[in-house]
């Protein structure tokens, strides 16, 4: 174990550069909301995850965040176990009729001031599971969504780049 | 004691369905059948509904023989498997939930995946029928002193899937846990149904997506036994060369997950960057991190460009170079086998009798595994081992994994070295219908699918089973007796897919 540890310190991080936001949609959010958060949450965001029907595939790329590559935790965003901790709720899925009050309930549980975000492109419209009678069809047919993250499922890239708009 | 291949001979068989035979049966017949897992003759590989009709996969592992039995339903019933082979019983609730067939005789009259959200019961039946409220779900009870429950999810503290677990605990043992699954319910079936194949091939990428690249495959080939075309040489060893990264990936991942479960952060991280390498490999190689959509029925969609396997070499050689002192860290630590070693055990008995594939199954002493079983190519010209042990505790699981991992690098080399060059798919033929069933090993067990299309080339019926059917109920056993606490841990070591299970 003492080897691995003085190799890792030796060999320098992993951790790549802050990816920059590009994207127009999510410059124009991180102007709206920016001064907001920063003002009620300084520069930290807790994120509660649910899934709400996704194939998984949302939550491997989420997980991957963690890792020492993306390594989410420097930029001051960390994942929270309860929903009351929470400033983030991070939606994946087509949110399955299964799932809707659970969702529901959830959301009612986060102390505003909340943001939710939808990841993946089942949380946008129910994606390719959208008109099945076991699906609500998007995050937002069952909680009001303020920002949008494309992509099946979303890279960490890009996960990244949509909750670093969040921090303003 | 007759064999499966003189049961099947007793059956009407249906011309259109390969590689292995389909039959027709009668009551008596489907009785029998049902009697031949129940006395451990054969294994269940599937059972599942269409509107009208029952199917029944088994396999007679001694004779590598596979055949699908089919109960047509006229009246909307039809015999228990469930009631003399308890492995059936959550797929029997199912077929009951979704097409409104009743199994006569089955002692759970509960709803599986049904939980009176839908608006509609029954909803691929001929004529689906409406619902009111959602009622209340009876959990099992337990009883004795001091007894309480202990209720979690379908929102659980990590990033994981949705389900509920249910258990009830004497202090800190585990005296009963009872799953209740069906949250990620999407719907699947309803909507490969009518739809084209290549639509269908994109839902079956979606079924659970640490699997995308076993399910696209398992469909893929069902689809190409149904149409009884041959695909290009260098596609077979594409598809075999994304199944094995999609392997590596899972597996770096969940060892080091068991082992942040247990606390030690140190595995899970530097297993996280050998995940993340694999993913990264094949987004250079392949264009997508997870390998969605690259194989599609015919052969692939994304061809292995020239110089793109230079970072699955690189991965080969960086994996090669890291992981054995991982090994040793995971062998070495008291602190981590204290928790895994003796945790979580399942019976070979168990095993055995669920048909339990993957790592859960062989790490209890079930050596199946599909690629070798049930060759497919291009596993029939790779040389690999299946590794097995009998412990079927927690520690097992990881070292099932830390050995198929080596294997796996293995074969990914081997692949390479022996790649052809050629086309990457050929076209499928236009209105032409058929029936194909295909068994993949993915990494978690073996997934089956089987397709039939009709006369437009159109999907009629798809089922698309996950291995999970057969290790969820399986959890339940294991943990009995173990501490709250090493829940987390225990269904780690397990991971089963709730998507995959929930369709």
């Amino acid at each position: 174990m003492r080897k691995i540890l003085l190799e890792s310190l030796l060999k320098g991080p992993l951790a790549e550069p802050s990816p920059g936001a590009e994207d127009p949609e999510l410059l124009a959010f991180a102007a709206q909301v920016a001064s907001a958060a920063r003002a009620k949450l300084g520069r930290s965001l807790s994120i509660r995850e649910i899934d709400a029907g996704s194939c998984n595939g949302c939550e491997l790329e989420i997980n991957a965040l963690g890792n020492a590559f993306y390594d989410l935790e420097r930029f001051g965003l960390r994942f929270v176990a309860s929903p009351r901790h929470a400033d983030i709720l991070l939606v994946t899925g087509p949110v399955t009729k299964n799932m809707g009050e659970a969702l529901l309930r959830t959301y009612q549980a986060t102390p505003a001031p909340k943001w939710v975000v939808a990841a993946g492109a089942c949380a946008l419209d129910g994606g390719l599971f959208a008109g099945s009678y076991a699906c609500l069809g998007g995050v937002a047919a069952a909680i009001p969504v303020d920002l949008y993250i494309p992509g099946c499922p979303p890279t960490p890239t890009a996960l990244l780049e949509g909750l670093l708009a969040l921090m303003g | 004691m007759p064999a499966l291949a003189e049961m099947i001979a007793r059956g009407r068989l249906i011309e259109a369905h390969r590689p292995c035979p389909r039959i027709a049966v009668e009551e008596d017949l489907w009785r029998a059948f049902a009697s031949m897992l129940a006395e451990g003759r054969a294994t269940l590989l599937g059972l599942w509904g269409e509107a009208g009709a029952v199917h029944m996969g088994l396999l007679d592992e001694a004779e590598s023989a596979a055949c699908i039995v089919t109960r047509p339903c006229p009246e909307g019933h039809f015999p228990s498997v469930g009631r003399a082979h308890p492995p059936a019983i959550r797929l029997e609730r199912t077929i009951r939930d979704l097409f409104g067939l009743e199994p006569r005789g089955l002692p759970d009259p509960r709803p599986w995946l049904d939980h009176g959200r839908w608006g509609l019961r029954h909803p691929l039946a001929i004529h689906p029928a409406p619902v009111s409220a959602p009622e209340p779900y009876p959990f099992l009870t337990s009883e004795g002193e001091g007894l309480h429950q202990i209720p979690v999810g379908p929102v659980h503290a990590g990033v994981i899937e949705p389900g509920h677990f249910r258990f009830t605990a004497n202090g800190e043992a585990i005296v009963r846990l009872e799953e209740r699954l069906g949250y990620a319910h999407k719907g699947v079936d309803s909507l490969t149904t009518g739809a084209p194949i290549e639509r269908a091939a994109r839902l079956a990428g979606r079924m659970s997506g640490d699997s995308t690249v076993a399910y696209a495959l398992a469909f893929a080939r069902a689809v190409e036994a149904a149409l009884a075309i041959e695909i290009p040489p260098r596609a077979i060893w594409l598809r075999a060369l994304m199944a094995e990264l999609e392997r590596l990936a899972n597996h770096f991942g969940d060892i080091g997950a068991i082992c942040n479960d247990v606390a030690f952060a140190l595995m899970h991280a530097h297993c996280g960057v050998l995940r993340e390498r694999v993913l990264r490999a094949a987004a250079a190689s392949f264009g997508h991190r997870l390998m969605m959509d690259c194989i599609v029925p015919g052969g692939v969609g994304v061809d292995l460009a020239e110089g793109a396997a230079a970072p699955v070499r690189e991965l080969l050689d960086v994996a090669r170079g890291a992981f054995p002192a991982l090994i040793e860290l995971y062998d070495n630590t008291a602190s981590l086998q204290d928790r895994t070693v003796g945790a979580g055990v399942l019976s070979m008995a168990l095993a055995r009798q669920y048909g339990c594939g993957g790592f859960i199954g062989r790490a209890s002493g079930r050596n199946f595994d599909a690629r070798r079983n049930l060759p497919y190519p291009p596993y029939d010209a790779l040389a690999f081992e299946v590794p097995a042990l009998s412990d079927g505790d927690v520690n097992a699981r990881v070292w099932i994994r830390i050995r198929e991992v080596e294997q796996s690098l293995s074969l990914v080399e081997q692949i390479l070295d022996a790649m052809p060059e050629g086309p990457i798919s050929v076209p499928l033929p236009a209105n032409k219908s058929g029936e194909g069933m295909a068994l993949v090993e993915g990494f978690r067990g073996d997934v089956l699918a089987s397709v039939r299309l009709d006369a437009a080339g159109r999907v009629a019926c798809s089922r698309l089973r996950d291995p999970s059917w057969f290790q969820w109920p399986l959890l339940e056993a294991a943990i009995e007796g173990n501490i709250v606490a090493d829940f987390p841990l225990c269904n780690k070591s397990f991971n089963c897919s709730y998507s995959g299970h929930d369709l």
